[in-house]
């Protein structure tokens, strides 16, 4: 009872003081939208479904990670996180409410392009069954790594520094936009520790029906990659923040 | 309702907190007061769960800090050093965000939101966003947060410190009031005269240890200082002293200018008898006064810290 009343409080206010903001929601709305024309203009004969997995995955990244790494160091910076840690709540119950605005932010940002490409295309023959989930778990294991970087990081610029030097390698490593098995040998064992290769290529077999692995291996894999990294936040958090 | 025993916290090989014991009485007012560094938010933090004590034990009103973190926490209102809401909210909002985190229903929230604003003297910021607060108003809302679902026993570290004299003293008022009604606090001060003012009793703590604790008298009469009575006469006197000696054993007199003689003495010294003998070779007594060593003496004497080392509160200051 306590529990639900602090969750569903941290996830409003967190809603309304950050992901409602105008910079973060023209952001999510803007920065795919680029993307899109950009790779369009560059190819113009291309189909646009084929971008558009690589589209959300990268919408869903970029929604997330940096934005629950920045928030959560703000609140660290002016302490105001203290109160979070010294309320009756336990700490899972305080890491899912912190995550899921995040969560919710990163499937808004990923339906930006879906919903910009629908006005090229008809898009009936992509399994918005088998979408949902998936860019749910994208979101949630990319918010993870989100709150692994917060509890690393000191300061707000940090958080930045952090979240960037992990998403643009895994960008690149995640078999979107080179396939993985175009990438250097020595390169290939790291694609498969990113959660994100494998909701990479969920996404492009919903969409287009081709897919290298199996997706319900690739959807475990996401589901564990978001256990193991909630249960190292979780320890870190112990661990770090109180000391 | 706290007991701690042999509390200790090293961060490496500094120790910032040194093997404490003490314990808080229900609906007491107790302070922690030293200077800076001596170990008071490092022990205010074990003592609320935001640190892990190194060594030692902390109960609170019987449940096991260390233990049951959580439990201990949904009886505790907790201000930290600084005034930590957040900023982007207004002083309403965040009330209520603080009341939902120990679980209040909304309604209940708004009501005790809208009570504490209207008791600190807040109802007018209300709609105000808290980074347009002053200091002061931040202090006092801080303090109404904490307050939100009424806890048993409420933790301020340094509740004035760097607040002016007004809000200072509204704010003390508030913490009495509170002990009125029942509430256990512990505080932790670097102001003589506001630990003298506001606590039951004290805790001198220096270097990570406690170097005395009890009620301002108690740690007044651990310093023997014997009495002092200050004479204010009509004129000089300084032929007198050698005979009022011999008239009244024990004592000393000196005499400090034209018209002021002081006594001491280990014994009390009755007034009528010094008046009398006085009166009697033609001087009158204007005033006697008795001369008692400040807690600021006493601190001095019993920690060796220089009392200039705690900030004073200047407007307030002085000895009675
Ligand atoms: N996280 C930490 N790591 C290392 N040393 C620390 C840490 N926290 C506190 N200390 C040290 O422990 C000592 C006690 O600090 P503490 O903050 O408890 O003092 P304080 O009595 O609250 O002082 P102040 O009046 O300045 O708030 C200080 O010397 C401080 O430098
Ligand atoms: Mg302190």
């Amino acid at each position: 009872m306590r529990s639900r009343i602090a969750f569903w409080n941290i996830l409003k206010k967190d809603i309304k003081n950050y992901y409602l903001k105008p910079p973060n929601i023209s952001w999510g709305i803007i920065f795919p939208l680029s993307w899109t024309l950009m790779q369009l203009i560059r190819s113009p004969g291309e189909n646009v479904l084929k971008l558009l997995p690589g589209l959300m995955a990268m919408s869903v990244l970029f929604g997330t990670t940096s934005m629950l790494a920045v928030t959560i160091t703000f609140e660290r910076s002016g302490r105001s996180f203290e109160r979070l840690l010294l309320a009756p709540i336990s700490i899972n119950v305080l890491v899912l409410a912190k995550i899921a605005g995040t969560v919710l932010f990163g499937i808004f940002n990923a339906f930006v392009p879906i919903i910009f490409a629908s006005f090229f295309k008809d898009l009936r023959g992509v399994n918005f069954g088998i979408i949902l989930p998936t860019v749910f778990m994208i979101a949630v294991s990319s918010a993870l790594m989100g709150l692994l970087i917060a509890v690393s990081a000191k300061q707000v610029f940090e958080a930045q520094t952090f979240s960037n030097f992990f998403r643009f390698p895994m960008l690149f490593l995640c078999g979107l936009f080179v396939p993985i098995s175009d990438l250097p040998v020595f390169l290939r064992p790291i694609s498969y520790l990113l959660p994100l290769t494998y909701g990479a290529d969920i996404l492009k077999g919903a969409v287009t029906g081709v897919n290298t692995l199996s997706p319900t291996l690739s959807f475990g894999m996401l589901i564990l990659f978001s256990v193991v990294l909630f249960l190292i936040s979780r320890h870190n958090i112990n661990r770090k923040w109180i000391l | 309702m706290i007991n701690v025993t042999n509390l200790r916290k090293t961060y490496g090989d500094f120790t910032a907190v040194n093997n404490i014991s003490f314990e808080v009485q229900k609906g007491e007012i107790f302070g922690f007061l030293g200077p800076n560094g001596a170990g008071k938010t490092s022990t205010i933090n074990m003592m609320i769960g935001l640190s892990r004590p190194t060594a030692g034990e902390i109960f609170i009103n019987g449940i096991d800090v260390r233990k049951q973190t959580k439990k201990a926490q949904s009886i505790m209102g907790i201000v930290a050093d600084e005034s930590n809401l957040y900023n982007e909210m207004d002083g309403f909002e965040n009330l209520c965000f603080c009341a939902a985190l120990y679980g209040m229903e909304k309604d209940e929230r708004e009501v005790k939101a809208r009570h504490l604003l209207e008791e600190f003297g807040l109802k007018d910021a209300a709609k105000r966003s808290f980074k347009a607060y002053s200091k002061g108003m931040k202090r006092k809302l801080t303090i109404a947060a904490a307050l939100i679902h009424s806890p048993e026993i409420l933790f301020l570290d340094e509740p004035t410190t760097g607040i002016d004299v007004e809000s200072s003293r509204q704010i003390r008022k508030r913490i009495k009031a509170l002990k009125e009604q029942g509430t256990t606090v512990f505080l932790t001060t670097h102001y003589i005269e506001e630990a003298e003012r506001l606590c039951d009793r004290i805790a001198f703590i220096a270097k990570g240890q406690i170097v005395a604790s009890g009620t301002v008298t108690e740690l007044m009469d651990s310093v023997s200082h014997g009495h002092v009575i200050r004479f204010v006469t009509s004129k000089f006197a300084e032929n007198l002293t050698a005979e009022l000696q011999s008239n009244f054993e024990g004592s000393i007199a000196t005499i400090q200018s034209d018209n002021t003689m002081i006594m001491k003495s280990e014994e009390r010294i009755p007034l009528l008898p010094v008046m009398n003998f006085l009166h009697d070779k033609g001087i009158d007594v204007y005033e006697a006064t008795e001369l008692r060593p400040s807690l600021e003496d006493v601190f001095v004497k019993l920690t060796g810290i220089e009392s200039s080392v705690l900030k004073r509160d200047e407007k307030k200051g002085g000895r009675k």
